[in-house]
């Protein structure tokens, strides 16, 4: 097919020079807001033009709704989100010590719901759980983030970092190439951002619709032509905290909106 | 990480740019733009002026894509615009919206956000309170994602 | 499902001001199809009508190139205070509604 033809000659012009550039220094460090036209940051810009905030409107119901066995409500047990959940989203993924092991927001949202609400899991990706872990993370909106922090999570946060810098997929690309090594420059007509996943959940005007950070990695995944792994995989909770952690002190932006 | 021999191999042997393109099969044809801005207009005349289109004319993604029209009229009583007609010429469908208007909307501007299934001409038609015509056209790149999902 | 309306909440008689609204919906175009080679059925927003105190004064017809989550700016004149009221109506009888009110000095 001629569009991944040219997909992988555009990937190998941005890639073959420069292969030595590394990680990018803490303050070069730059939002994917900062790769975008004008008109998708006004887009972000204004919450009466956000369409993320339809899905935070939808979470903030969610929020105060009883639900499962217990007929418990999220503000039956942590109350005002606005005060308890500020800054909560900067902090995950977080380590779980019963399960030894970190968790994403958005699991971290149906082990509430199975321990304290006694209720189904929402689905990955499903509007339901979308709503919420948006409502959730813009109650940090502006918080920097201090993910990985822990000191449990340090051989977790190394393990994002080495997948995060090996080569996979037919196009045998690693994240580092495209995102640490070439980044401001183009692919297939769009800019290569830094993958600072500040904005999670996010609006993509390509969706059409709000996504998670899981969502995204495995997109990257099929454009490398590799085997994306599963949602809930361990591998994409690593990646997704040594891309938090490697964002440490950016501002969260959730929803972002992105193109 | 140095380059490998087999990226060098393939840059080197790739000296000509493969253009990008994408085949659909359902496109709207410009005879079924000019039909469907004739479903609008019948055949009273259209003059090109007094509406504007303001798209970014290079879009950073098709599916999103933020397009103001505004006509310049003083919206009174007896001078205002009554509708605007927004077209497109290779979606599968011509049509993108009608907006009716009033002299009490005060200002002939209407702000959407539209779908654009690839690089191609958008038209917006005016209908003034005196029943004339006036169309403006603008041409919009549209660039494609990389890395997207697979179509499903 | 969520909408989102901004209206100023106080204008001087006689100002334009702006009317924005943004509701929730998939707009699935019906020209899509999936992996099997199924068209994904057509499932849209088609109209829009904003009401001024019972009177409508700004209405569109949407079709499939509208993008999802479909947004509207408008303008109007502020005549009087009450109540702006917005009805969206679409494609399995779709219907939603919402309302927003204004003090004109």
């Amino acid at each position: 097919m001629n569009l991944w033809r040219a997909i992988v000659l555009a990937v190998l012009v941005a890639t073959a020079p420069a292969l030595l550039a590394g990680e990018i220094p803490p303050d070069a460090h730059r939002s994917g807001y900062s790769f975008m036209g004008p008109d998708t940051r006004a887009m972000q810009d204004d919450d009466t033009s956000n369409p993320g905030m339809l899905f935070v409107l939808d979470g903030e119901a969610l929020w105060g709704k009883k639900t499962g066995g217990a007929d418990k409500a999220c503000a039956d047990c942590h109350g005002d989100a606005r005060s308890s959940m500020k800054g909560v989203a900067a902090r995950y993924p977080a380590f779980d010590k019963a399960l030894a092991r970190p968790v994403t927001l958005d699991q971290r949202i149906n082990l509430c719901r199975a321990n304290h609400q006694q209720a189904a899991p929402l689905p990955y990706e499903s509007r339901d759980i979308l709503a919420l872990s948006a409502f959730v993370a813009h109650q940090s909106r502006g918080v920097a983030i201090t993910a990985g922090d822990d000191p449990q999570l340090k051989p977790f946060v190394e393990q994002g970092r080495n997948l995060f810098m090996q080569r996979e997929g037919q196009l045998n690309l690693a994240c580092t190439n495209c995102h640490d090594d070439n980044f401001e420059k183009r692919l297939a007509g769009s800019p290569i951002t830094q993958a600072q996943p500040t904005g999670y959940p996010l609006y993509r005007l390509e969706w059409q619709t709000l996504g998670s950070l899981e969502r995204r990695l495995r997109s990257c995944m099929t454009g490398v032509r590799a085997q994306a792994y599963d949602y809930g995989a361990p591998e994409l909770t690593a990646l997704e905290l040594y891309l938090m952690a490697r964002a440490r002190g950016m501002p969260m932006e959730t929803p972002a909106v992105r193109p | 990480m140095p380059t490998t021999r087999r990226q060098f191999l393939s840059l080197a042997g790739s000296v000509t740019v493969i253009p990008i393109v994408t085949l659909r099969p359902l496109e709207a044809t410009p005879a079924m733009l000019n039909t469907a801005i004739r479903n609008v207009v019948g055949e009273a005349p259209i003059r090109t002026g007094k509406v504007k289109l303001d798209i970014p004319p290079l879009v950073e993604n098709g599916n999103t894509v933020p397009m103001t029209v505004s006509v310049a009229s003083p919206m009174t009583a007896d001078d205002y615009v009554k509708s605007i007609h927004i077209f497109n010429e290779k979606n599968p469908q011509p049509n993108i919206g009608n907006f009716y208007l009033n002299p009490s909307s005060g200002r002939a501007q209407v702000s959407t956000r539209i779908r654009l299934a690839d690089t191609q001409k958008v038209v917006a038609v005016a209908r003034l309170s005196d029943d004339s015509f006036w169309q403006v056209t603008a041409d919009i790149v549209v660039t494609l994602a990389a890395c997207t999902e697979e179509v499903n | 499902m969520a909408a989102l309306i901004n209206v100023p909440s106080r204008a001087k008689r006689g100002d334009i001001i702006e009317i924005r609204t943004l509701t929730s919906h998939i707009m699935e175009t019906g020209f899509r199809r999936t992996v099997d080679g199924a068209l994904v059925p057509r499932d849209i927003i088609t109209s829009f009508t904003c009401r001024y105190n019972g009177t409508e004064i700004f209405r569109a017809d949407l079709f499939p190139a509208i993008a999802a989550n479909p947004y509207l700016s408008f303008f109007t004149v502020a005549k009087e205070s009450g109540k702006f009221e917005f009805a969206w109506i679409g494609d399995n009888g779709y219907s939603s509604t919402a309302s927003a009110s204004i003090t004109v000095e």
